[in-house]
Protein backbone atom coordinates (compact mmCIF):
# COMPACT_ATOMS: atom_id res chain seq x y z
CA UNK A 1 0.00 0.00 0.00
CA UNK A 2 1.16 3.51 -0.80
CA UNK A 3 2.13 5.96 1.86
CA UNK A 4 -0.90 7.60 3.53
CA UNK A 5 -0.98 11.31 4.37
CA UNK A 6 -3.58 13.20 6.39
CA UNK A 7 -4.04 16.89 5.63
CA UNK A 8 -4.49 18.63 8.98
CA UNK A 9 -6.76 21.67 9.14
CA UNK A 10 -5.92 23.96 12.05
CA UNK A 11 -6.91 27.29 13.53
CA UNK A 12 -5.31 29.51 16.15
CA UNK A 13 -2.51 26.98 16.67
CA UNK A 14 -4.82 24.02 17.32
CA UNK A 15 -5.51 21.08 14.99
CA UNK A 16 -9.17 20.59 14.06
CA UNK A 17 -11.31 17.61 15.12
CA UNK A 18 -10.72 16.19 11.67
CA UNK A 19 -7.11 15.24 12.55
CA UNK A 20 -8.21 12.33 14.74
CA UNK A 21 -10.93 11.33 12.26
CA UNK A 22 -8.47 11.19 9.35
CA UNK A 23 -6.11 9.11 11.49
CA UNK A 24 -8.97 6.66 12.16
CA UNK A 25 -9.76 6.57 8.41
CA UNK A 26 -6.08 5.90 7.59
CA UNK A 27 -6.02 2.99 10.05
CA UNK A 28 -9.19 1.68 8.50
CA UNK A 29 -7.43 1.56 5.10
CA UNK A 30 -4.31 -0.07 6.50
CA UNK A 31 -4.14 -1.01 10.18
CA UNK A 32 -0.36 -1.24 10.00
CA UNK A 33 0.10 2.09 8.24
CA UNK A 34 1.98 4.86 9.94
CA UNK A 35 0.18 7.78 8.35
CA UNK A 36 2.00 11.07 8.04
CA UNK A 37 0.47 14.44 8.87
CA UNK A 38 0.66 17.32 6.38
CA UNK A 39 0.48 20.69 8.09
CA UNK A 40 0.66 23.90 6.07
CA UNK A 41 0.86 27.31 7.67
CA UNK A 42 3.15 29.94 9.01
CA UNK A 43 4.91 31.06 12.20
CA UNK A 44 4.60 29.91 15.82
CA UNK A 45 0.98 28.73 15.37
CA UNK A 46 2.16 26.20 12.80
CA UNK A 47 4.92 25.05 15.15
CA UNK A 48 2.50 24.43 18.01
CA UNK A 49 0.15 22.42 15.75
CA UNK A 50 3.07 20.28 14.53
CA UNK A 51 4.34 19.74 18.08
CA UNK A 52 0.90 18.61 19.29
CA UNK A 53 0.50 16.16 16.39
CA UNK A 54 3.75 14.33 17.25
CA UNK A 55 1.90 12.21 19.79
CA UNK A 56 -0.45 10.76 17.17
CA UNK A 57 1.51 10.78 13.87
CA UNK A 58 4.88 9.10 13.31
CA UNK A 59 5.83 11.83 10.82
CA UNK A 60 4.59 15.37 10.84
CA UNK A 61 5.45 17.16 7.63
CA UNK A 62 5.72 20.86 8.28
CA UNK A 63 5.03 23.13 5.31
CA UNK A 64 5.90 26.65 6.41
CA UNK A 65 5.54 29.52 3.97
CA UNK A 66 4.65 33.20 4.35
CA UNK A 67 1.85 32.79 1.82
CA UNK A 68 0.26 29.87 3.68
CA UNK A 69 -0.84 31.84 6.75
CA UNK A 70 -4.42 31.67 5.44
CA UNK A 71 -5.49 28.26 4.10
CA UNK A 72 -6.01 29.20 0.44
CA UNK A 73 -6.58 25.86 -1.33
CA UNK A 74 -4.98 27.15 -4.53
CA UNK A 75 -1.68 27.77 -2.70
CA UNK A 76 -1.89 24.69 -0.48
CA UNK A 77 -2.38 22.55 -3.59
CA UNK A 78 0.78 23.91 -5.21
CA UNK A 79 2.78 23.25 -2.04
CA UNK A 80 1.45 19.69 -1.74
CA UNK A 81 2.18 18.88 -5.38
CA UNK A 82 5.79 19.90 -4.80
CA UNK A 83 6.39 17.86 -1.64
CA UNK A 84 4.26 14.72 -1.99
CA UNK A 85 5.99 11.55 -3.20
CA UNK A 86 4.47 9.75 -6.24
CA UNK A 87 1.44 7.51 -5.65
CA UNK A 88 0.59 9.01 -2.25
CA UNK A 89 -2.82 8.52 -0.69
CA UNK A 90 -3.97 11.87 0.68
CA UNK A 91 -6.88 12.15 3.13
CA UNK A 92 -8.66 15.49 3.45
CA UNK A 93 -11.84 16.41 5.37
CA UNK A 94 -14.91 16.81 3.12
CA UNK A 95 -15.64 20.36 4.23
CA UNK A 96 -15.42 23.80 2.64
CA UNK A 97 -11.64 23.44 2.43
CA UNK A 98 -11.54 19.84 1.19
CA UNK A 99 -14.12 20.61 -1.50
CA UNK A 100 -11.88 23.46 -2.61
CA UNK A 101 -8.65 21.45 -2.56
CA UNK A 102 -9.43 17.82 -3.37
CA UNK A 103 -10.60 17.66 -7.01
CA UNK A 104 -7.83 19.87 -8.40
CA UNK A 105 -5.18 18.17 -6.27
CA UNK A 106 -6.16 14.78 -7.69
CA UNK A 107 -5.70 16.09 -11.24
CA UNK A 108 -2.32 17.65 -10.50
CA UNK A 109 -1.12 14.45 -8.76
CA UNK A 110 -2.66 12.31 -11.49
CA UNK A 111 -4.32 10.36 -8.71
CA UNK A 112 -7.82 8.97 -8.30
CA UNK A 113 -10.37 11.15 -6.50
CA UNK A 114 -12.89 9.67 -4.09
CA UNK A 115 -15.14 12.32 -2.54
CA UNK A 116 -17.12 12.34 0.69
CA UNK A 117 -16.61 8.79 1.93
CA UNK A 118 -18.30 7.46 5.07
CA UNK A 119 -16.66 4.11 5.49
CA UNK A 120 -13.95 1.87 4.10
CA UNK A 121 -15.62 -1.42 3.19
CA UNK A 122 -12.79 -3.50 1.78
CA UNK A 123 -9.12 -3.28 0.86
CA UNK A 124 -7.41 -5.67 -1.52
CA UNK A 125 -3.97 -4.67 -2.72
CA UNK A 126 -4.32 -1.17 -4.13
CA UNK A 127 -8.07 -1.56 -4.72
CA UNK A 128 -10.02 0.19 -1.98
CA UNK A 129 -13.81 -0.08 -1.70
CA UNK A 130 -15.61 2.78 0.02
CA UNK A 131 -19.15 3.55 1.14
CA UNK A 132 -20.59 6.85 -0.10
CA UNK A 133 -24.06 8.34 -0.13
CA UNK A 134 -25.97 9.76 -3.06
CA UNK A 135 -29.30 11.54 -3.53
CA UNK A 136 -28.96 13.50 -0.32
CA UNK A 137 -28.39 10.35 1.73
CA UNK A 138 -31.44 8.48 0.44
CA UNK A 139 -29.25 5.66 -0.89
CA UNK A 140 -25.69 4.49 -0.33
CA UNK A 141 -23.22 3.12 -2.86
CA UNK A 142 -20.05 1.07 -2.84
CA UNK A 143 -17.35 2.62 -5.01
CA UNK A 144 -14.04 0.99 -5.81
CA UNK A 145 -10.92 3.00 -6.44
CA UNK A 146 -7.69 1.84 -7.99
CA UNK A 147 -5.18 3.65 -5.79
CA UNK A 148 -2.07 2.27 -7.52
CA UNK A 149 -1.28 5.75 -8.87
CA UNK A 150 -2.29 7.39 -5.62
CA UNK A 151 -5.60 8.79 -4.44
CA UNK A 152 -7.08 11.92 -2.95
CA UNK A 153 -9.92 10.93 -0.61
CA UNK A 154 -12.20 13.37 1.17
CA UNK A 155 -13.66 12.10 4.44
CA UNK A 156 -17.21 12.94 5.64
CA UNK A 157 -16.83 14.92 8.90
CA UNK A 158 -17.99 12.83 11.85
CA UNK A 159 -18.12 9.56 9.91
CA UNK A 160 -14.94 8.12 11.45
CA UNK A 161 -14.74 8.04 15.23
CA UNK A 162 -11.38 8.88 16.75
CA UNK A 163 -9.85 5.65 18.03
CA UNK A 164 -7.72 5.32 21.11
CA UNK A 165 -4.14 4.41 20.38
CA UNK A 166 -0.88 4.47 22.30
CA UNK A 167 0.88 7.82 21.85
CA UNK A 168 3.81 7.79 19.45
CA UNK A 169 7.02 9.76 19.53
CA UNK A 170 6.61 11.32 16.12
CA UNK A 171 9.19 13.45 14.36
CA UNK A 172 8.64 16.78 12.69
CA UNK A 173 10.01 16.79 9.15
CA UNK A 174 10.48 20.32 7.83
CA UNK A 175 9.58 20.24 4.13
CA UNK A 176 9.36 24.02 3.79
CA UNK A 177 12.47 24.37 1.64
CA UNK A 178 10.89 22.19 -1.06
CA UNK A 179 7.91 24.51 -1.50
CA UNK A 180 9.81 27.31 -3.26
CA UNK A 181 7.84 30.13 -4.84
CA UNK A 182 4.04 29.95 -4.81
CA UNK A 183 2.01 31.90 -7.33
CA UNK A 184 -1.69 32.35 -7.23
CA UNK A 185 -4.39 34.00 -9.23
CA UNK A 186 -6.77 33.86 -6.25
CA UNK A 187 -5.86 36.21 -3.40
CA UNK A 188 -7.48 36.04 0.03
CA UNK A 189 -8.84 39.40 1.21
CA UNK A 190 -10.77 38.89 4.45
CA UNK A 191 -13.35 36.80 6.26
CA UNK A 192 -16.76 38.39 6.76
CA UNK A 193 -18.36 37.08 9.95
CA UNK A 194 -22.04 36.04 9.79
CA UNK A 195 -24.50 38.65 11.04
CA UNK A 196 -26.66 38.03 14.10
CA UNK A 197 -30.33 37.81 13.32
CA UNK A 198 -33.47 38.88 15.13
CA UNK A 199 -33.78 35.55 16.96
CA UNK A 200 -30.91 33.59 18.50
CA UNK A 201 -31.82 29.97 17.72
CA UNK A 202 -28.83 28.72 19.73
CA UNK A 203 -30.51 29.86 22.97
CA UNK A 204 -33.79 27.94 22.61
CA UNK A 205 -34.65 24.61 24.28
CA UNK A 206 -37.24 23.76 21.65
CA UNK A 207 -36.84 24.38 17.92
CA UNK A 208 -39.51 24.04 15.27
CA UNK A 209 -37.21 23.55 12.30
CA UNK A 210 -38.53 23.70 8.77
CA UNK A 211 -37.13 22.47 5.47
CA UNK A 212 -38.10 22.38 1.84
CA UNK A 213 -41.40 20.73 2.81
CA UNK A 214 -42.75 24.11 3.91
CA UNK A 215 -43.06 24.77 0.15
CA UNK A 216 -43.54 28.52 0.16
CA UNK A 217 -42.86 31.64 2.17
CA UNK A 218 -46.49 32.14 3.16
CA UNK A 219 -46.42 28.79 4.95
CA UNK A 220 -43.63 29.81 7.34
CA UNK A 221 -46.37 31.27 9.57
CA UNK A 222 -47.65 27.74 10.20
CA UNK A 223 -44.34 26.89 11.87
CA UNK A 224 -44.24 30.20 13.72
CA UNK A 225 -47.69 29.59 15.20
CA UNK A 226 -46.58 26.20 16.49
CA UNK A 227 -43.38 27.76 17.87
CA UNK A 228 -45.46 30.45 19.61
CA UNK A 229 -47.63 27.96 21.47
CA UNK A 230 -44.57 25.90 22.40
CA UNK A 231 -42.48 28.89 23.48
CA UNK A 232 -40.02 27.74 20.82
CA UNK A 233 -38.14 29.42 17.98
CA UNK A 234 -38.36 28.65 14.26
CA UNK A 235 -35.13 27.45 12.69
CA UNK A 236 -34.59 25.91 9.26
CA UNK A 237 -32.45 23.96 6.84
CA UNK A 238 -30.58 25.32 3.83
CA UNK A 239 -33.32 25.34 1.14
CA UNK A 240 -35.46 27.69 3.24
CA UNK A 241 -32.64 30.24 3.39
CA UNK A 242 -31.76 29.70 -0.28
CA UNK A 243 -35.35 30.60 -1.14
CA UNK A 244 -35.14 33.72 1.11
CA UNK A 245 -38.06 32.53 3.25
CA UNK A 246 -36.04 32.98 6.45
CA UNK A 247 -32.82 34.79 7.33
CA UNK A 248 -29.47 33.01 7.23
CA UNK A 249 -29.22 33.37 11.04
CA UNK A 250 -32.07 30.82 11.34
CA UNK A 251 -30.17 28.10 9.46
CA UNK A 252 -28.99 25.02 11.35
CA UNK A 253 -25.99 23.25 9.85
CA UNK A 254 -22.29 23.30 9.08
CA UNK A 255 -22.69 26.50 7.08
CA UNK A 256 -25.18 27.92 9.59
CA UNK A 257 -25.62 27.75 13.37
CA UNK A 258 -24.80 24.93 15.75
CA UNK A 259 -27.73 24.37 18.11
CA UNK A 260 -28.18 22.32 21.30
CA UNK A 261 -31.93 22.21 22.01
CA UNK A 262 -33.70 19.65 24.22
CA UNK A 263 -36.36 18.99 21.57
CA UNK A 264 -35.93 19.40 17.81
CA UNK A 265 -38.97 19.16 15.55
CA UNK A 266 -37.64 18.50 12.04
CA UNK A 267 -40.53 19.47 9.79
CA UNK A 268 -40.20 18.71 6.07
CA UNK A 269 -36.42 18.42 6.48
CA UNK A 270 -34.73 15.64 4.49
CA UNK A 271 -31.72 15.41 6.81
CA UNK A 272 -28.64 16.16 4.72
CA UNK A 273 -25.43 15.56 6.69
CA UNK A 274 -24.53 19.25 6.53
CA UNK A 275 -27.78 20.00 8.36
CA UNK A 276 -27.33 17.23 10.96
CA UNK A 277 -23.80 18.52 11.66
CA UNK A 278 -25.39 21.60 13.23
CA UNK A 279 -27.48 19.63 15.76
CA UNK A 280 -25.49 18.88 18.91
CA UNK A 281 -26.21 17.78 22.47
CA UNK A 282 -28.30 14.73 21.50
CA UNK A 283 -31.74 16.38 21.48
CA UNK A 284 -35.00 14.44 21.20
CA UNK A 285 -35.70 14.63 17.47
CA UNK A 286 -39.22 14.35 16.08
CA UNK A 287 -39.21 14.13 12.27
CA UNK A 288 -42.27 14.80 10.15
CA UNK A 289 -41.83 14.26 6.41
CA UNK A 290 -43.98 13.17 3.48
CA UNK A 291 -41.10 11.08 2.10
CA UNK A 292 -40.79 7.85 4.06
CA UNK A 293 -37.27 7.41 2.64
CA UNK A 294 -36.02 10.75 3.99
CA UNK A 295 -32.66 10.23 5.75
CA UNK A 296 -33.89 12.28 8.73
CA UNK A 297 -35.79 9.14 9.84
CA UNK A 298 -32.45 7.36 10.32
CA UNK A 299 -31.40 9.80 13.02
CA UNK A 300 -34.71 10.92 14.54
CA UNK A 301 -36.13 9.42 17.75
CA UNK A 302 -39.68 9.53 16.48
CA UNK A 303 -40.87 9.71 12.89
CA UNK A 304 -44.20 10.53 11.29
CA UNK A 305 -44.89 10.25 7.57
CA UNK A 306 -47.28 13.12 6.97
CA UNK A 307 -47.64 16.46 5.21
CA UNK A 308 -46.37 19.17 7.56
CA UNK A 309 -48.76 21.68 6.02
CA UNK A 310 -51.62 19.69 7.54
CA UNK A 311 -49.88 18.11 10.52
CA UNK A 312 -48.39 21.27 12.05
CA UNK A 313 -51.64 23.31 12.18
CA UNK A 314 -53.43 20.31 13.71
CA UNK A 315 -50.66 19.99 16.31
CA UNK A 316 -50.84 23.71 17.10
CA UNK A 317 -54.61 23.51 17.48
CA UNK A 318 -54.36 20.56 19.85
CA UNK A 319 -51.84 22.38 22.07
CA UNK A 320 -54.08 25.48 22.14
CA UNK A 321 -56.99 23.32 23.26
CA UNK A 322 -54.88 21.81 26.03
CA UNK A 323 -53.67 25.23 27.12
CA UNK A 324 -57.16 26.71 27.21
CA UNK A 325 -58.41 23.75 29.25
CA UNK A 326 -55.60 24.08 31.77
CA UNK A 327 -56.13 27.86 31.94
CA UNK A 328 -59.76 27.39 33.01
CA UNK B 1 -17.95 38.82 -20.53
CA UNK B 2 -18.37 35.41 -22.17
CA UNK B 3 -19.65 32.95 -19.59
CA UNK B 4 -20.06 29.20 -19.90
CA UNK B 5 -22.24 27.36 -17.39
CA UNK B 6 -21.87 23.58 -17.16
CA UNK B 7 -25.19 22.01 -16.21
CA UNK B 8 -26.57 18.54 -15.61
CA UNK B 9 -29.93 16.83 -15.66
CA UNK B 10 -30.59 14.92 -12.45
CA UNK B 11 -33.45 13.16 -10.69
CA UNK B 12 -35.02 15.87 -8.57
CA UNK B 13 -34.23 15.01 -4.93
CA UNK B 14 -37.11 16.99 -3.55
CA UNK B 15 -39.70 15.39 -5.84
CA UNK B 16 -38.62 11.77 -5.67
CA UNK B 17 -38.49 8.94 -3.23
CA UNK B 18 -35.34 7.17 -4.34
CA UNK B 19 -35.59 3.39 -4.24
CA UNK B 20 -33.40 0.59 -5.56
CA UNK B 21 -34.18 -1.42 -8.67
CA UNK B 22 -34.71 -5.15 -8.28
CA UNK B 23 -31.14 -5.97 -9.36
CA UNK B 24 -29.69 -3.58 -6.77
CA UNK B 25 -27.24 -2.17 -9.30
CA UNK B 26 -29.03 1.12 -9.83
CA UNK B 27 -31.82 3.23 -8.46
CA UNK B 28 -35.31 2.69 -9.89
CA UNK B 29 -35.41 5.30 -12.63
CA UNK B 30 -38.74 4.51 -14.34
CA UNK B 31 -40.91 7.05 -12.58
CA UNK B 32 -38.34 9.64 -11.60
CA UNK B 33 -38.93 13.33 -12.17
CA UNK B 34 -35.83 14.84 -13.75
CA UNK B 35 -34.85 18.49 -13.75
CA UNK B 36 -31.81 20.70 -14.01
CA UNK B 37 -29.50 20.25 -11.02
CA UNK B 38 -30.55 22.86 -8.46
CA UNK B 39 -27.14 24.47 -7.95
CA UNK B 40 -26.62 24.67 -11.73
CA UNK B 41 -29.79 26.71 -12.02
CA UNK B 42 -28.37 29.24 -9.54
CA UNK B 43 -25.16 29.29 -11.61
CA UNK B 44 -27.09 30.15 -14.78
CA UNK B 45 -29.00 32.92 -12.98
CA UNK B 46 -25.73 34.36 -11.65
CA UNK B 47 -24.23 34.33 -15.15
CA UNK B 48 -27.31 36.14 -16.53
CA UNK B 49 -27.08 38.78 -13.81
CA UNK B 50 -23.39 39.35 -14.56
CA UNK B 51 -23.92 39.87 -18.31
CA UNK B 52 -26.89 42.14 -17.54
CA UNK B 53 -24.42 44.39 -15.70
CA UNK B 54 -21.27 44.19 -17.80
CA UNK B 55 -22.42 42.82 -21.18
CA UNK B 56 -21.49 39.61 -22.95
CA UNK B 57 -23.37 36.36 -23.31
CA UNK B 58 -24.14 33.16 -21.47
CA UNK B 59 -23.77 29.68 -22.95
CA UNK B 60 -24.90 26.45 -21.32
CA UNK B 61 -23.35 23.07 -21.95
CA UNK B 62 -24.05 19.56 -20.76
CA UNK B 63 -22.60 16.11 -21.29
CA UNK B 64 -25.39 13.66 -22.04
CA UNK B 65 -27.90 12.49 -24.60
CA UNK B 66 -31.07 13.59 -26.38
CA UNK B 67 -33.05 13.70 -23.13
CA UNK B 68 -30.71 16.37 -21.84
CA UNK B 69 -31.71 18.89 -24.49
CA UNK B 70 -34.71 19.78 -22.32
CA UNK B 71 -32.53 21.31 -19.59
CA UNK B 72 -30.44 23.22 -22.14
CA UNK B 73 -33.67 24.70 -23.53
CA UNK B 74 -34.95 25.45 -20.06
CA UNK B 75 -31.84 27.48 -19.27
CA UNK B 76 -32.02 29.13 -22.71
CA UNK B 77 -35.56 30.15 -21.82
CA UNK B 78 -34.07 31.81 -18.73
CA UNK B 79 -31.83 33.85 -21.02
CA UNK B 80 -28.79 31.80 -22.03
CA UNK B 81 -27.94 32.60 -25.68
CA UNK B 82 -26.46 29.26 -26.67
CA UNK B 83 -26.90 25.65 -25.67
CA UNK B 84 -24.42 22.91 -26.59
CA UNK B 85 -24.78 19.16 -26.10
CA UNK B 86 -21.63 17.06 -25.75
CA UNK B 87 -22.81 13.61 -26.68
CA UNK B 88 -21.14 10.37 -27.67
CA UNK B 89 -21.78 6.71 -26.79
CA UNK B 90 -18.37 6.72 -25.11
CA UNK B 91 -19.56 9.47 -22.74
CA UNK B 92 -22.52 7.48 -21.40
CA UNK B 93 -20.93 6.29 -18.18
CA UNK B 94 -18.06 8.73 -17.79
CA UNK B 95 -17.07 9.42 -14.18
CA UNK B 96 -16.45 12.90 -12.80
CA UNK B 97 -12.94 13.01 -14.17
CA UNK B 98 -14.19 11.89 -17.58
CA UNK B 99 -16.84 14.62 -17.64
CA UNK B 100 -14.24 17.21 -16.64
CA UNK B 101 -12.00 16.01 -19.51
CA UNK B 102 -14.87 16.25 -22.02
CA UNK B 103 -15.71 19.78 -20.83
CA UNK B 104 -12.04 20.72 -20.96
CA UNK B 105 -11.89 19.70 -24.62
CA UNK B 106 -14.93 21.88 -25.36
CA UNK B 107 -13.57 24.90 -23.46
CA UNK B 108 -10.21 24.59 -25.19
CA UNK B 109 -11.94 25.08 -28.56
CA UNK B 110 -13.80 28.20 -27.45
CA UNK B 111 -13.05 31.36 -25.55
CA UNK B 112 -14.74 31.95 -22.22
CA UNK B 113 -13.77 34.44 -19.54
CA UNK B 114 -15.68 32.70 -16.81
CA UNK B 115 -16.85 29.13 -16.35
CA UNK B 116 -19.47 28.27 -13.73
CA UNK B 117 -20.73 24.96 -12.40
CA UNK B 118 -23.14 24.13 -9.60
CA UNK B 119 -21.39 23.22 -6.37
CA UNK B 120 -22.53 19.61 -6.56
CA UNK B 121 -25.03 17.30 -8.22
CA UNK B 122 -27.05 14.35 -6.98
CA UNK B 123 -23.99 12.25 -6.22
CA UNK B 124 -22.69 14.88 -3.78
CA UNK B 125 -19.19 14.59 -5.23
CA UNK B 126 -18.58 18.31 -5.86
CA UNK B 127 -15.71 17.41 -8.18
CA UNK B 128 -16.14 18.45 -11.82
CA UNK B 129 -15.49 22.20 -11.44
CA UNK B 130 -12.25 21.79 -9.49
CA UNK B 131 -11.01 19.11 -11.88
CA UNK B 132 -11.88 21.18 -14.94
CA UNK B 133 -10.01 24.19 -13.51
CA UNK B 134 -6.93 22.07 -12.79
CA UNK B 135 -7.01 20.55 -16.30
CA UNK B 136 -7.26 24.04 -17.84
CA UNK B 137 -4.76 25.45 -15.35
CA UNK B 138 -7.30 28.14 -14.45
CA UNK B 139 -7.77 29.40 -10.89
CA UNK B 140 -10.73 27.86 -9.05
CA UNK B 141 -12.98 28.59 -6.10
CA UNK B 142 -15.76 26.39 -4.73
CA UNK B 143 -18.93 27.17 -2.75
CA UNK B 144 -19.09 30.66 -4.21
CA UNK B 145 -22.00 32.69 -2.83
CA UNK B 146 -21.18 36.19 -4.12
CA UNK B 147 -19.58 37.56 -7.29
CA UNK B 148 -18.67 41.15 -8.08
CA UNK B 149 -16.95 42.06 -11.35
CA UNK B 150 -14.02 44.36 -10.51
CA UNK B 151 -12.73 44.85 -14.08
CA UNK B 152 -12.12 42.86 -17.27
CA UNK B 153 -9.45 40.80 -15.57
CA UNK B 154 -10.66 40.03 -12.08
CA UNK B 155 -13.62 39.31 -9.82
CA UNK B 156 -14.23 39.74 -6.12
CA UNK B 157 -15.86 36.57 -4.81
CA UNK B 158 -17.23 35.26 -1.54
CA UNK B 159 -17.04 31.60 -0.50
CA UNK B 160 -19.33 29.99 2.04
CA UNK B 161 -17.24 28.67 4.91
CA UNK B 162 -18.14 27.35 8.38
CA UNK B 163 -20.75 28.96 10.59
CA UNK B 164 -22.24 31.11 7.84
CA UNK B 165 -19.03 33.13 7.52
CA UNK B 166 -17.85 34.27 4.12
CA UNK B 167 -14.29 34.13 2.79
CA UNK B 168 -13.65 37.02 0.41
CA UNK B 169 -11.01 36.76 -2.33
CA UNK B 170 -9.95 38.33 -5.58
CA UNK B 171 -9.65 35.92 -8.50
CA UNK B 172 -8.17 36.46 -11.95
CA UNK B 173 -10.03 35.67 -15.17
CA UNK B 174 -10.36 33.28 -16.82
CA UNK B 175 -11.39 31.12 -13.89
CA UNK B 176 -13.78 28.35 -12.85
CA UNK B 177 -16.20 28.88 -9.97
CA UNK B 178 -18.57 26.37 -8.40
CA UNK B 179 -21.74 28.13 -7.31
CA UNK B 180 -23.52 27.48 -4.01
CA UNK B 181 -27.31 27.49 -3.85
CA UNK B 182 -28.87 30.66 -2.42
CA UNK B 183 -26.47 33.06 -4.20
CA UNK B 184 -29.46 34.65 -5.99
CA UNK B 185 -33.11 34.03 -6.77
CA UNK B 186 -33.33 32.13 -10.06
CA UNK B 187 -35.97 33.58 -12.35
CA UNK B 188 -39.15 31.73 -13.16
CA UNK B 189 -39.43 29.97 -16.50
CA UNK B 190 -42.91 29.54 -17.93
CA UNK B 191 -44.15 27.36 -20.76
CA UNK B 192 -44.22 30.40 -23.04
CA UNK B 193 -40.48 30.94 -22.46
CA UNK B 194 -39.73 27.30 -23.24
CA UNK B 195 -41.80 27.44 -26.43
CA UNK B 196 -39.95 30.57 -27.56
CA UNK B 197 -36.64 28.66 -27.68
CA UNK B 198 -38.07 25.32 -28.83
CA UNK B 199 -36.90 25.63 -32.42
CA UNK B 200 -33.39 27.01 -31.78
CA UNK B 201 -30.95 24.36 -32.99
CA UNK B 202 -28.68 22.85 -30.35
CA UNK B 203 -25.33 21.81 -31.79
CA UNK B 204 -24.03 18.42 -30.71
CA UNK B 205 -20.33 17.66 -30.42
CA UNK B 206 -19.08 14.09 -30.24
CA UNK B 207 -15.68 12.74 -29.21
CA UNK B 208 -14.12 13.21 -32.64
CA UNK B 209 -15.36 16.80 -32.99
CA UNK B 210 -14.03 17.57 -29.52
CA UNK B 211 -10.77 15.72 -30.09
CA UNK B 212 -11.36 13.62 -26.98
CA UNK B 213 -9.75 10.21 -26.74
CA UNK B 214 -12.75 7.94 -25.99
CA UNK B 215 -10.56 5.55 -24.02
CA UNK B 216 -9.65 8.32 -21.59
CA UNK B 217 -13.22 9.24 -20.68
CA UNK B 218 -15.29 6.07 -21.01
CA UNK B 219 -16.32 3.88 -18.12
CA UNK B 220 -13.54 1.35 -18.66
CA UNK B 221 -10.93 4.04 -18.13
CA UNK B 222 -12.33 5.28 -14.83
CA UNK B 223 -10.14 4.89 -11.74
CA UNK B 224 -13.21 5.14 -9.52
CA UNK B 225 -16.19 2.87 -10.22
CA UNK B 226 -19.55 2.51 -8.52
CA UNK B 227 -20.19 -1.15 -7.77
CA UNK B 228 -23.76 -1.02 -6.50
CA UNK B 229 -26.39 0.94 -4.67
CA UNK B 230 -27.80 -0.19 -1.36
CA UNK B 231 -30.01 1.06 1.42
CA UNK B 232 -27.94 1.53 4.54
CA UNK B 233 -28.86 -0.06 7.82
CA UNK B 234 -28.25 2.84 10.15
CA UNK B 235 -28.68 2.34 13.87
CA UNK B 236 -32.20 1.63 15.00
CA UNK B 237 -33.71 4.57 13.17
CA UNK B 238 -36.76 6.46 14.34
CA UNK B 239 -39.72 4.87 16.09
CA UNK B 240 -42.28 5.41 13.32
CA UNK B 241 -45.75 6.42 14.49
CA UNK B 242 -48.28 4.71 12.27
CA UNK B 243 -51.55 5.80 13.86
CA UNK B 244 -54.08 8.30 12.58
CA UNK B 245 -53.02 11.94 12.51
CA UNK B 246 -54.89 12.57 15.78
CA UNK B 247 -53.25 9.59 17.47
CA UNK B 248 -49.83 10.66 16.23
CA UNK B 249 -50.36 14.17 17.57
CA UNK B 250 -51.33 12.84 20.99
CA UNK B 251 -48.30 10.57 21.07
CA UNK B 252 -45.92 13.33 19.95
CA UNK B 253 -47.28 15.69 22.60
CA UNK B 254 -46.85 13.06 25.28
CA UNK B 255 -43.22 12.49 24.21
CA UNK B 256 -42.39 16.20 23.90
CA UNK B 257 -43.87 16.82 27.35
CA UNK B 258 -41.76 14.00 28.79
CA UNK B 259 -38.65 15.69 27.36
CA UNK B 260 -39.55 19.02 28.91
CA UNK B 261 -40.57 20.59 25.62
CA UNK B 262 -44.06 21.70 26.65
CA UNK B 263 -44.63 24.80 28.72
Amino acid sequence: MSRIFAYIAHKDGVAGDSAAELLAAARSIDAAAKPSALVAGHGPELDSVCEALRSSFADVWKLAHDDLSHPNAELVRQALVKVLPPCSIVLVPHDHFGIDLGPGLSIKLNAAFVPDILQIAHVEGTAITFVRQEFGGQVSAHVRCDASSGAVITIRPGAFKATAAAPVQGVIVDKSAEIGILTTRRRYLQTVVAEDGDVDITKHAVLVSIGRGIQEKDNVGIAQELADVLGAAVSCSRPVVDSKWLEKSRQVGSSGKTVKPKVYLACGISGAFQHLAGIKGNPFIVAINKNSKAPIFQVADVGIVDDILEFLPALTEKIREMQSVSAK
Amino acid sequence: MEILVCIRRVPDNSENEITLNSAGNDIERDELVYSVNEADNYAVEEALQIVAKVGGSVSVVTVGGEDDEEILRREMAMGASHGVLLSDPHFDKSDGRGIAAILKAFVAKSKYDLILTGVQAEDGAAQVGGMLAAMLDYPFASLVNSIEVLDDHKLKIGREIEGGNREMSEIDLPCVLSIQTGINEPRYVGMRGIRAVASIPIPTHDASVLGVNPKAVEEAGATVKRLDYFVPVVGKGAEMLAGSREENIDKVLELIAAKGGLK
